[in-house]
């Protein structure tokens, strides 16, 4: 009889087996160190490296992250924030923003305004990082170049208050008649298409700012493709850029200001959309700054941050669709939604973000009117939750619609976390409230314009980011003719208003149009707000003049400083 | 042999061109178009827009122009970063995904088999228990939670030591590599593991170890040429649909670690919709598996040859 040998369990060969094995994992380990070191040698021409640290104080030198890669620098066609952003710090447009977001001279050292036109002298110590002056030419070009259809630049409607730039733009007549002429080097003459009195506003846009012509022939159609494909005139200048993973930004010699460009380097070392990662770094004193989320505030109070919160400048709200078979078009009906809800909840209750304020209007609490707070010259309605009310109207929209009960509303929103956050809550109080079934369609961002765009929703979470710092960028929103008016809201009296807001040069007459404007999407219910975002952020202690902006850069690190005085 | 090579060659390319036409269809199917942004166009600027990317070509048109850029190794220019061929973003990017890529494999491989061939030996021993719980716990975990667990792992030993031990996140050296590499060879780790373990315990309990056993060959002669060369088989035909899952699928790793790798891009551009960079990836990455899967059916006929009879 023989025995089966059960190997397995056989001391002796286990043993050995094992210090077998131990040899391979030896060898292992080392042929990884070897083969580590090599990829590490491969890496190396993939770009990276890192900074030093958050704040270097020897180099006078930061580490910042950037959400997303800049998808190109060219003034003329970018449409992003990341874009806006590193722009903001390499460009520099004839006026410009200041600490406090108020208009200061850029490369104009003054301006004039008129009903036909303006005039900008541009100074004779703006220079391009190539050691030439910046001329009237520069933004000539630049901005024929914007409007020639050629370009097919998404923000050509930015100069549309430009002369014959609308016609340009439509390829109904040559570039070489916009309404814009270099007098001399130093003088740059507008003439307008209707008057503009906010026009010191938009050429503080990216989109206006300067392109040298000969520089930009000699870029082969690659101009904002890459650091060297683009010439600064900014505090900063972009001096390397691997794409998608980092830029160093290099103060510029020949930037005339000594008010801005205090850092020698600006490195940009880490670009990621993840939050998680940005708040891990800092935490790890590898960068200078980063944005908060709710969750993390927890966290960062931990930590003993100082937590600094600002509005973004954006408003988000509800918009109903007004096209005609639409349910939403029937005044009752948006009456009653919006009587049987409350901001206050939705920002405090639900979201939660410690930096959001509940909205009172399609103005956001920034925007400036004659000489104060817009909101303090027109106060918006007061917003009260009714819900016996809305239902009093629900009922006479039901009667005006002739139906015996409502279909479920088809509700339209983003893939992000917040958007379904509020749309979910908006679901349950319709359904308590008014007995309303929402259907949520939650879309990712092109789908969602997609259907924004064919019209098919009936309230779409919406959001608006300003352009410019002024009322105009949310008042002409409602336009008939703006193709951003995605609910198709017509109202002949909204569009006199707008009108008015335009082209209006006494500014009490102009902001009274706002005020009514205000007046008739309350009265009209066109929609309903819903916050003001904000961001919650955190600074490294030793890095001052930070600045967030509401309309152009943000971060903005222009006037930003390393100082090691104070603990 | 050669014959066998050509045939799997020519399979591929018929099955990259389907990978292409149906992720055309699909994405042209999807509600939306590349040029929709925040800001709307005014008819005007769209059709410069749309005639400057030939989107106002009929649809067959735009088929076939693009099959035949597709030929000549082309893929267009993208629409979101409007400067870039995408063939440039694939060259600039996917080397970085390739290298974090090769290094998960190898750590994958080297543990999965160390592991395995340890779990087998001590099989319904502790450290065969111990090891399998952390196996079980790979496999399940998905690599988001384990990526953000690890880097917060990183920033904790970092303000212990007071210094910076290892990068948080970011690129470049040695040590940005190595925790992505680990956390993003993890899952296949332990799904290898588990593969070594149980072809070992086949080989183990087979007749020709016994044999060898008694003929009183030296154990650790057994051990590597009988034990591990024949367990081995099974992890080197998943070794190559791994290498190509891995380096494609490193999408969140590549987020969580800022990794400026090709898997962002993959992700991005589908949700930016941008049609010539979703080409470009999808292509890219399906051609890459096919040929990962023909070279590991053409190397496992030197591994094996009872293959190379057939």
């Amino acid at each position: 009889m023989t025995k089966p040998i059960l190997i397995a369990n056989d001391k002796g060969f286990a043993q050995s087996a094992v210090k077998q094995l131990g040899l391979y994992a030896v060898c292992t380990i080392m042929g990884l160190a070897v083969l580590m070191y090599l990829l590490s040698l491969a890496a190396g021409n993939t770009g990276g490296g890192s900074g030093i640290s958050g704040i270097n104080v020897d180099d006078n030198s930061i580490t910042i992250t950037l959400g997303q890669e800049p998808p190109q620098l060219d003034s003329g066609r970018a449409t992003d924030a990341a874009s806006s952003s590193v722009l903001a710090h390499a460009m520099e447009g004839l006026i410009t923003y200041d600490q406090n977001n108020q208009l200061v001279p850029g490369v104009a050292e003054r301006w004039e305004i008129r009903e036909d036109g303006a005039t900008f002298w541009i100074r004779d110590d703006a220079f391009w990082n190539d050691s030439r002056p910046v001329t009237a030419h520069d933004f000539v070009f630049a901005w024929e170049r914007v409007v020639d259809p050629i370009t097919a630049s998404e923000y050509a409607f930015i100069l549309y208050p430009i002369k014959n730039a609308e016609k340009i733009n439509q390829g109904e007549l040559p570039k070489e008649t916009l309404g814009v002429h270099a007098l001399s080097d130093q003088i740059l003459e507008v003439e307008f298409e209707q008057p503009t009195p906010y026009f010191d506003k938009l050429v503080a846009f990216f989109t206006y700012y300067p392109i040298r012509e000969d520089f930009f022939g000699s870029t082969n159609g690659r101009y904002g493709a890459d650091a060297d494909m683009l010439l600064y005139n900014g505090p900063y200048m972009v001096t390397e850029w691997v794409h998608g993973s980092s830029m160093l930004w290099e103060k510029n010699p020949y930037y005339w200001s000594e008010e801005k460009g205090f850092l020698d380097k600006i490195i940009v070392s880490y670009i990621t959309t993840d939050v998680n990662t940005k708040i891990n770094l800092f935490k790890d004193g590898q960068i200078a700054d980063t944005s908060l989320v709710a969750p993390m505030l927890p966290q960062a109070m931990e930590q003993r941050w100082q937590i600094d919160r600002v509005m973004d400048g954006t408003v988000f709200f509800l918009e109903f669709n007004h096209r005609e078979e639409r349910i939403t078009s029937n005044l009752n009906f948006r009456k009653a939604m919006s009587l049987a809800q409350d901001p206050n909840e939705l920002v405090y209750k639900v979201l939660k973000e410690a930096a959001y304020l509940p909205a009172q209007s399609l103005f956001p609490v920034w925007v400036q009117g004659v000489s104060e707070q817009f909101r303090k010259e027109y106060p918006p309605r007061e917003h009260k939750i009714d819900v016996l009310k809305a239902r009093e109207y629900l009922e006479l929209a039901r009667q005006e619609l002739g139906l015996d009960e409502f279909p479920p509303i088809v509700f339209l929103t983003g893939d992000t976390p917040i958007s379904l956050l509020a749309s979910e809550y908006y679901q349950q109080l319709y359904l308590e409230n008014l007995g309303l079934e929402i259907r949520i369609d939650a879309q990712i961002f092109k789908q969602r314009l997609a259907k924004m765009t064919s019209g098919e929703f009936d309230v779409v979470m919406a959001g608006w980011a300003p352009d410019y710092f002024d009322a105009l960028t949310f008042g002409d929103l409602f336009a008939s003719w703006n193709l951003n008016n995605r609910g198709r809201y017509s109202n002949e009296e909204m569009d006199k208003m707008i009108r008015i807001a335009q082209s209006e040069l006494d500014p009490l007459i102009r902001m009274d149009a706002m005020g009514a404007i205000q007046s008739i999407i309350e009265e009209d219910v066109v929609l309903i707000p819903m916050y003001e975002r904000g961001v919650s952020f955190v600074v490294d202690p030793r890095l001052k003049g930070l600045i967030r902006r509401i309309v152009g850069a943000d971060v903005d690190y222009n006037y930003a400083y390393i100082d090691v005085s104070e603990d | 042999m050669w014959l066998y090579t050509f045939k799997r060659l020519l399979q591929g390319v018929v099955t990259v061109w389907f990978i292409a036409t149906a992720t055309f269809i699909a994405m042209h199917n999807v509600p939306g178009d590349p040029l929709l942004n925040d800001r709307a166009m005014t008819p005007e600027i769209r059709a410069n827009v749309e005639a400057k990317y030939g989107l106002d070509q009929p649809l067959a048109t735009q088929y076939f122009i693009y099959l035949r850029n597709l030929a000549q190794g082309d893929f267009g220019i993208s629409f979101t970063q409007e400067n870039r061929q995408v063939n440039d973003i694939i060259r600039e990017h996917f080397p970085v995904s390739a290298i974090l890529g090769v290094l998960a494999v190898v750590f994958a491989a080297a543990g999965g088999v160390l592991w395995g061939a340890l779990t087998a030996i001590y099989r319904n021993r502790l450290p065969d228990y111990i090891i399998m719980f952390f196996v079980i716990l790979g496999i399940s975990v998905p690599s988001f939670v384990v990526a953000a667990l690890s880097q917060v792992s990183l920033v904790n030993l970092n303000s212990l030591f007071g210094t910076t031990v290892l990068p948080v996140a970011g690129w470049g050296t040695i040590f940005h590599m190595l925790v992505p590499a680990m956390v993003l060879g993890l899952g296949t780790m332990a799904y290898l593991t588990r593969l070594m373990r149980s072809s070992m315990l086949e080989i183990i309990s087979s007749d020709f170890i016994r044999t060898a056993k008694s003929k009183g060959v030296p154990p650790a002669r057994i051990f590597t040429k009988h034990q591990l060369r024949n367990a081995i088989l099974p992890v080197v035909t998943v070794l190559g649909p791994a290498i190509a899952a891995i380096t494609t699928g490193g999408f969140v790793v590549e987020i969580v670690f800022a990794v400026p790798g090709l898997g962002r891009f993959f992700v991005e551009a589908v949700q930016q919709l941008d049609y010539t960079v979703i080409m470009g990836t999808t292509v890219f990455y399906g051609a890459f598996l096919v040929f990962m899967v023909i070279v590991v059916d053409v190397l496992y006929g030197f591994i094996d040859p009872r293959m190379s009879m057939k």
